[in-house]
């Protein structure tokens, strides 16, 4: 991998609206019984303008930019040897059906660790009005081209 | 904050996870990578089968963390928000396509801070009883 991918901060991802169906899907799909992510008339009656997504749905969201990083032609990434090593996310607010996010991503760290690259992207996603919502910060690790368990 | 005791366990539940699911997830999510569906592309990177998707197991271990902060459907209010998540995923969870993998949630308060507002919940979860998610951390900001 690059090292000199550290510090790069990539153009901003095309806004994301967050649709209802969306958010009710992904609850569904995580196990959510929450009214809260399920039903309007709860998320508004407990004064939010529309359903609220889960606590990990920023991970739709964030893709498009993790795919600007793995498509750079010299970020020397195979995706075929990425695992997914950490995941964090930190809200200002929950994201609610109606949002429209824009996400930039920075990568904020690459180290090289037992043989294995790790790459650390943040992504920060704004809401219509520029007002920060989430950053969503994954932690990739890439095996080594040749890790022996290959014949 | 109050009723609240650093070491209280607020949730304790279990969520059977099978070829079902990842697909549902697949298509919720938008990762399609077919290690999690297909048993022959997973087989030919070494792997021991068919995988949960590891934001699919983070994504389900908090929601029992959001039903306790949302009460049991009563008159009793929302506790308050999940505004911070963040997990290390340390071993993969095997989905067996005939019964799944069955993936067990406890969590338990860390740390108040009464200044902030904020609670820490961590979050311990296992699989086939050893643990699949490390450093699993939860900010609940407290309505």
């Amino acid at each position: 991998m690059n090292p000199e991918l550290s510090g790069r901060v990539f153009p901003p991802a095309p806004p994301y609206l967050v649709g209802r169906e969306k958010v009710r899907e992904f609850a569904r799909a995580t196990g959510s019984t929450s009214p809260l992510s399920l039903d309007v008339e709860a998320a508004r009656a407990a004064g939010h303008a529309d359903v609220v997504a889960p606590p990990t749905f920023a991970v739709v969201v964030q893709e498009a930019t993790l795919a600007q990083l793995l498509a750079e032609p010299d970020a020397g990434i195979d995706f075929s040897r990425v695992v997914h090593g950490e995941q964090s996310f930190s809200l200002s607010r929950p994201i609610v059906a109606g949002d429209e996010l824009t996400a930039t991503l920075t990568v904020t760290g690459v180290k090289t660790l037992g043989g294995n690259s790790m790459v650390t992207a943040s992504s920060d996603m704004v809401d219509a009005d520029g007002a920060h919502v989430v950053t969503a910060v994954s932690t990739l690790v890439v095996r080594p081209e040749d890790d022996g368990s290959d014949s | 904050m109050s009723g609240l005791a650093v070491g209280q366990v607020v949730a304790d539940k279990r969520y059977l996870v099978t070829r079902d699911t990842l697909v549902r997830y697949a298509g919720a999510s938008g990762d399609f990578n077919p290690i999690h569906y297909r048993d022959d592309v997973a087989a030919s990177v070494g792997l021991p089968g068919v995988l949960a998707h590891g934001m699919l197991t983070m994504g389900t271990a908090v929601q029992p963390v959001v039903e306790w902060l949302e009460g049991s459907g009563d008159d009793a209010g929302v506790l308050g928000w999940v505004s911070g998540y963040q997990v290390r995923f340390t071993r993969p969870v095997v989905v067996d396509p005939v019964v799944g993998a069955e993936i067990a949630v406890t969590a338990t308060i860390a740390r108040l801070d009464e200044a902030e507002g904020t609670a820490r919940v961590d979050l311990t979860v296992t699989y086939a009883d050893k643990t699949v998610l490390g450093k699993a951390q939860v900010v609940v900001t407290l309505a």
